[in-house]
């Protein structure tokens, strides 16, 4: 069995407490010696490849041009702050639903949130948000086993609106007629809450129905939510 | 009016000022006239100006600096902490911090409770009104 190789010491960088000699003591290269018939071993250098023959170009650019950095990124789902589970309340700051509280089901891959009212209880259909327009209380609701996989950001992307090629005229007309929900929303979404409700106890349910007001005499920064 | 809380050794303190806020503390000695050794069963004795103390009403037969083994076998053959808890100031303390950690849903909850209760009482007081305007 060969001894374990002792580590080299430095004094300061790149200078060795050991000489040169003590060195090939503390590296054993007698050894090497030994098994080679009293000198180093000597490795034929390795044959570099021969450069692949090619033609000259026949066109070398006017100016050198230095080609743009190759971009490594990698895209990531934005970090979510640990008080924001699957089964969070979550109560909602900003838009047409700001101050209702609602169950948060998960993150998209967008990096967004995906929410639900339930939509029977307070109106909040299956939506997306993002982060930092809501506050996470430290309420927990346990999620049952919900089928979410069809809730994608693309089910939410809204659809390309025809914009009439009319000229300024046309483009200041209010468009009078509002695209119509897609027919499979409102059952997805009927289905979803069918999942959900049973969980709620009716306390959380009055909970959730209600919204989140600030009145006279709170402090927002000593709340705890 | 006499003064009813002496500073003594054995004098059991609320702290009111500092990162020690709302302990409870033993007197262990007096250094001098602004400040005392302090001593309870998980904190390292220290020095800690009157100023930053109350006195409470309760107090716990020590000797000068007792030994910690000593402090801890009385306050619990007193259950002097537990008393103080009972007592109002005890109480409103505990209320106090109760309220600071409702979370929302608590908050609410309590809200539905005092509306309800409110509600029912105004029910039977509009009842009587009525009965008595007859």
């Amino acid at each position: 069995m060969a001894p374990a190789k002792k580590p080299a010491a430095f004094c300061t960088q790149g200078v060795t407490s050991l000489g040169r000699s003590q060195t090939y003591k503390r590296r054993a290269l007698f050894a090497l010696k030994k098994k080679n018939g009293g000198k180093f071993p000597v490795h034929a250098k390795k044959a570099a490849p021969a450069p692949a023959a090619s033609k000259a170009p026949r066109f070398y650019p006017a100016d050198d041009v230095s080609a743009p950095l190759a971009v490594h990124t990698v895209r990531k789902p934005t970090k979510l702050r640990a008080s924001i589970t699957p089964g969070t309340v979550l109560i909602l700051l900003a838009g047409r639903f700001k101050g209702k509280r609602c169950v948060c089901l998960g993150q998209l891959p967008s990096g967004l949130l995906l929410i639900t009212g339930p939509f029977k209880l307070n109106g909040v259909p299956v939506r997306r948000v993002s982060q930092t327009y809501v506050i996470a209380t430290s309420t927990k609701v346990t999620l049952p086993t919900v089928d979410v996989s069809k809730f994608t950001d693309t089910y939410f992307k809204p659809t390309e609106s025809k914009r009439a090629k009319g000229g300024d005229a046309a483009f200041f007309e209010e468009p009078t007629t509002k695209a119509p929900l897609p027919a499979d929303y409102v059952a997805n979404q009927k289905a979803l809450d069918a999942a959900l409700l049973p969980a709620l106890t009716a306390e959380l349910k009055s909970y959730l129905a209600s919204r989140f007001t600030l009145r006279d005499g709170d402090r927002p920064h000593l709340m705890k939510f | 009016m006499p003064f009813k809380r002496y500073v003594e050794i054995g004098r059991v303190v609320l702290v009111n000022y500092g990162p020690e806020y709302g302990k409870l503390y033993v007197i262990s000695d007096v250094v001098d006239q602004s400040r005392a050794l302090v001593d309870a069963p998980d904190a390292t004795r220290k020095m800690m100006n009157f100023k930053r103390l109350a006195l409470t009403d309760l107090t716990v037969a020590i000797p000068r600096l007792a030994s910690k083994k000593v402090l801890n076998a009385k306050l619990a053959e007193d259950g002097t902490f537990a008393k103080f808890a009972a007592t109002s100031w005890g109480k409103k303390l505990a209320k106090q911090t109760a309220t600071a950690n409702m979370n929302d849903f608590d908050r609410f909850k309590a809200t539905a409770t005092r509306v309800k209760k409110a509600r029912a009482v105004r029910k039977v007081f509009n009842q009587l009104k009525k009965a008595a305007q007859k």
